[in-house]
């Protein structure tokens, strides 16, 4: 048969392979997911565990060490038909926590720590090249034989089948965005490779049984007559073989990705239970006799990894060798596929979009572009994978047996078993541990194992003969002078020791991070959160017990209300009710208004099954308090809230109330400062009224009557005048004037009143400054200070001077008189309404004056001060200059 | 014989009206402006009555009767007393410290001389 008609053949597989991927995908679009979703194909698609390793491998083992090879079949089985539930349980946390990877399992469990996850994703890439370099190898390798042994392009059949992996791989396995999605298309094809190579294996071993020798009891005479026979098996190694396997379904990176990722319904994990050890069974029940008729037939020294193969050929049976081919083709390219999605995925997520991540500028990483990158990545993840085990292969190709390589790969994954199972079941275990351990084993498995591998190639020989720096007890083979007789074994043990050791030690050393404990515990209790509802199945509670929690909490009058109705809906009127679960379950219902549901649930669970509280409630309650304590948080503002209003509602009564006082003060003063000149009116009419009065005295009395009417007058226009200025309702005529006409206005304005009495003295000069201001208002101010220190002053030879001094901003007008002044103590209340200092009514005003001038200067945006520390009596007015364009600044 | 009647008021068109009125019938009538010292007017003159004003500056009204009514025991002298306020609550101000007649101003100027007759009729 010719290599030609070989290669057209692979190539109308592989066409064959994207049509059904395709048709899958197409199918799974218009949502036909019945046959895509089966059992059967999730079964299938857990065939990837049998590899190229097992399709070749598991005869030549047989060949070589006899029965050993089955303890690779055995585990996986006895996990599956035994440990049935801890897959269960890894799937339903896998599907709860959308994990996309046992990276990301692991890394999800322990605090969703990304550190972790880098470790297990080196790790799977470490373990995981290897193994697809043999798969490449196994290949080439049949392809070579096909091909008359001629190794003729060996090394480019290799990167034409990794490229066409590649290409498949990334075509179907990065269709969609979301890793936690199937791959329908993938997984569609590799459910039809499994049987083509579970058929080809059964083909070959029916060709064997039944053509070549003459049926079952042949084979057996033949077995017994092999070196097969004699050939034993220490149980140490089988036991560690047959749990090292078991570790391997569950760790491996692709085992992961099909028996969770993919997995569509739990509840196919049942039917594959026994239905993948049979798949299994299926592809072991022929090892045996294919290996002994290969030892048989086959000429000394014939490789026995390709006995499946050569068999076929020696006897010119092509299209059975043909098979046999696509066979072990179908499970190397399985293999790959799903195992370099699977890395791929742990590639992109967990290194290279952090690292991506971390070298965009922050802030700016969530935009569009980012699933862009995550496709890019992923398939940039897929290509690297490939190429890595392309590399590996040219580099180590054809120089170890296929079967030692796989258990190789099997021990470097295996390091996650420790923290995997810890994190599923025990709660102390923390993240640290779980680095340390996985750490620690993958070094051991690393030095011990892996490095030998490359002995010979990229180390020298002489490392692994006298050890580095030729100290003997650390040459990789003989780490601590373990036992060299099986050197697989007690590296194994050594690595999954101090791993266990580590992870355990220091998980009891460390103490878990909230999210930590808070994943533990979604983990280890996955099962109980998503199954069993809450509800009571009936009562050893006392209802005295309920009543007297209840009375607690809702309040006595409330709970035994609650109680009455129950009773008497019972028909117990008068007595406490039965605690029925529909009874305590209203109870429940009302007690969680009061303090939440969890705690609620917790504490009725206390009285009536006695139950323990769990982590779960607990965490609840936690929940609920925070909630209440923000909720109180909430009221305490809105009270301090409601207090500062109630400050402000006092300040402004008591304000009012002030007001009030002063209003009603004001009122008695102004009807005292009215009735006082009506009281000399109406007297001094009446006596006018008499016939017999001297002209004189008439005269006199009428002077009093019109001197008290225009008093009258004066303040009733001063109040008036007051009123408004108070108001702010003050309407100015401002203009730019000179100071020194103001002043000569007032003056000539009192000099009625100071005519003889007051002398002023003023200096011109320094009252040319400009102002722009109200002229009528600022006399007003004047004229009051004047006719004030007329009226006032009591030196015998009254004398005011009026100063003026400016700055760059403001003028000062002084008014200051040679009295005696003010007395200190009634300084500060001579700018108050009806603050009359002196001793004589007689002044004639009602001692609204200068409060008028106050508010007068207030308006014009100046003030009026006293001038303490001079002689006499002395004011200031001080005003803003004209040109610091100052309007009137009409404030207080 | 004369009476005497002590005006203690600060406001001088009042002293003037009510001295006129009384004088007319006539009263003695002598006068004092302060309030601080008024006591002293009142022990010097020994009035038959006293006619007293409540805004006094230096000493009110109030002030004033309240040591009147503590001194002068034994004669009980009547006191009208005349007030520009008028609220209520003055008078029972006045009533409480033992005033014998309280008006507002401002009067009818024949009011207060039967008032202070009266007072001086009732002392008799």
């Amino acid at each position: 048969m010719s290599l030609n008609s070989l290669i057209a053949v692979s190539l109308a597989y592989v066409a064959l392979l994207f049509v059904v991927a395709f048709a899958a995908e197409r199918a799974a679009a218009r949502g036909q997911l019945r046959v895509l979703r089966s059992p059967l194909v999730y079964t299938l698609s857990l065939s990837i565990y049998c590899t190229a390793w097992t399709f070749y491998g598991a005869v030549g083992s047989a060949a070589r060490s006899g029965l050993e090879f089955i303890t690779i079949y055995l585990g996986p089985t006895l996990v599956f038909v035994g440990w049935w539930w801890l897959l269960r349980k890894i799937v339903r946390v896998g599907k709860s926590q959308r994990v996309t990877s046992i990276a990301d399992l692991i890394s999800a469990r322990y605090g969703k720590s990304n550190g972790l996850a880098v470790l297990v994703t080196v790790l799977a890439v470490v373990g995981t090249t290897p193994y697809i370099s043999l798969q490449l190898q196994s290949v080439t390798l049949s392809f070579t034989v096909f091909a008359d042994g001629a190794n003729r392009d060996a090394e480019a059949i290799g990167l034409y089948v990794a490229v066409g992996l590649a290409l498949f791989t990334i075509i179907f396995g990065t269709r969609s965005l979301d890793a936690n999605e199937r791959h329908d298309g993938i997984v569609s094809a590799i459910a039809v490779e499994a049987v083509v190579k579970l058929a080809a294996l059964l083909a070959v071993g029916g060709f064997v049984v039944w053509g070549v020798a003459s049926g079952p009891q042949d084979i057996l005479e033949r077995v017994a007559a092999s070196p097969m026979a004699d050939w034993t098996s220490s149980s140490g190694r089988w036991v560690g073989l047959t749990m090292l396997s078991a570790a391997a379904i569950i760790c491996l990176p692709r085992m992961f990705q099909v028996m969770v990722v993919e997995a569509s319904d739990e509840r196919h994990l049942a039917i594959a239970s026994w239905a993948f050890p049979l798949y299994l069974l299926g592809m072991s029940i022929f090892v045996v006799p294919i290996a002994v008729v290969g030892l048989e037939i086959l000429p000394e020294g014939s490789n026995p990894d390709l006995f499946v193969l050569t068999i076929p050929l020696a006897l010119g049976e092509d299209t059975l060798a043909m098979l046999a081919f696509l066979g072990g083709f179908s499970s190397a390219t399985s293999m790959v596929i799903v195992a370099s999605v699977a890395l791929a995925t742990m590639l992109s997520n967990h290194i290279v979009m952090p690292l991506w991540l971390a070298t965009k500028a922050e802030g700016a990483t969530v935009s569009g572009d980012v699933r862009y990158v995550v496709l890019v990545a992923r398939r940039a993840s897929i290509a690297a994978v490939l190429g890595m085990g392309y590399i590996y292969y040219r580099l180590n190709g054809g120089n170890e047996a296929l079967a030692s390589i796989g258990l190789i790969a099997f021990a470097g994954l295996a390091q996650v078993l420790p923290a995997l199972l810890g994190g599923l079941f025990w709660r102390g275990a923390t993240r640290i541990g779980a680095a340390a351990g996985i750490s620690i084993g993958f070094a051991i498995w690393g030095y011990t194992m892996l490095l030998p591998v490359f002995q010979g190639t990229l180390l020298p020989v002489a490392l692994f003969a006298e050890g580095p720096f030729e100290i003997a007890w650390l040459r990789p083979e003989g780490l601590f002078g373990i036992n060299e007789t099986d050197p697989l074994l007690s590296t194994l043990i050594l690595s999954i020791g101090a791993n266990t050791i580590a992870f355990c030690a220091l998980s009891l050393l460390s103490f878990p991070t909230p999210l930590e404990r808070w994943q533990g515990a979604q983990f280890i209790n996955v099962f109980d959160r998503s199954t069993a509802p809450r509800g009571w199945k009936g009562g050893t509670a006392g209802a005295e017990e309920l009543l007297i929690m209840a009375q607690r909490i809702l309040g006595t009058e409330q709970a035994q209300s609650l109680f009455q109705t129950e009773a008497s809906a019972q028909g117990k009127s008068g007595y406490l009710p039965d605690p029925t679960p529909d009874f305590i379950e209203t109870l429940e219902r009302e007690l969680s208004g009061s303090v939440g549901t969890a705690t609620s649930h917790a504490m009725v669970g206390q009285l009536t099954d006695g139950a323990t509280v769990s982590v779960d409630d607990l965490l609840a309650v936690a929940d609920e308090a925070a909630q209440i304590m923000e909720y109180s948080a909430r009221l305490e503002t809105q009270s301090e809230e409601l207090t500062r209003t109630a400050r402000k509602l006092r300040e402004a009564n008591t304000k009012l109330t002030e007001l009030s006082i002063q209003k009603d003060a004001f009122l008695s003063q102004v009807s005292h400062e009215l009735r006082t000149p009506m009281t000399s009116i109406r007297a001094f009419s009446e006596i006018l009224m008499i016939d017999d009065l001297a002209s004189e005295e008439r005269q006199n009395y009428s002077g009093i009557i019109r001197d008290e009417s225009q008093r009258l007058t004066r303040l009733l226009d001063d109040l008036l005048d007051l009123s408004v200025l108070e108001n702010g309702q003050v309407v100015l005529n401002e203009a730019t004037l000179s100071l020194h006409e103001v002043l000569e206005r007032a003056v000539n304005a009192s000099s009625s009143l100071t005519k003889g009495k007051l002398t002023i003295i003023r200096d011109p000069d320094r009252e040319d400054v400009s102002l722009h201001t109200d002229a009528d208002r600022l006399s007003q101010v004047f004229i009051n200070l004047i006719t004030n220190a007329c009226k006032y002053c009591d030196a015998e030879a009254p004398e005011l001077a009026i100063k003026v001094r400016r700055t760059k901003t403001r003028v000062t007008v002084d008014f200051i008189d040679n009295g005696g002044g003010i007395p200190a103590r009634s300084r500060g209340v001579i700018f108050e309404k009806f603050a009359r200092l002196t001793d004589h009514a007689s002044a004639g005003s009602a001692g609204l004056g200068l409060a008028i001038c106050r508010e007068v200067m207030g308006r014009l945006g100046g003030n009026i001060d006293y001038l303490p520390g001079q002689k006499g009596a002395a004011f200031r007015v001080t005003l803003p200059r004209a040109q610091a364009n100052a309007p009137s600044v009409a404030a207080q | 014989m004369t009476k005497t009647v002590l005006l203690i008021e600060d406001e001088p068109n009042i002293i003037v009206a009510i001295s006129f009125i009384l004088q007319r019938a006539g009263w003695r009538v002598q006068t004092h402006s302060d309030g601080a010292n008024a006591m002293e007017a009142v022990a010097r003159e020994r009035p038959d009555v006293i006619v007293l004003d409540v805004m006094l500056p230096g000493r009110s009204g109030f002030d004033i009767l309240a040591d009147i009514r503590a001194q002068d025991t034994e004669h009980d002298v009547p006191v009208l007393m005349l007030t520009a306020k008028g609220q209520t609550k003055d008078r029972a101000r006045a009533e409480a410290l033992g005033v014998t007649q309280f008006m507002t101003k401002p009067f009818a100027n024949q009011a207060v001389l039967e008032a202070v007759e009266a007072l001086v009729g009732q002392k008799a």
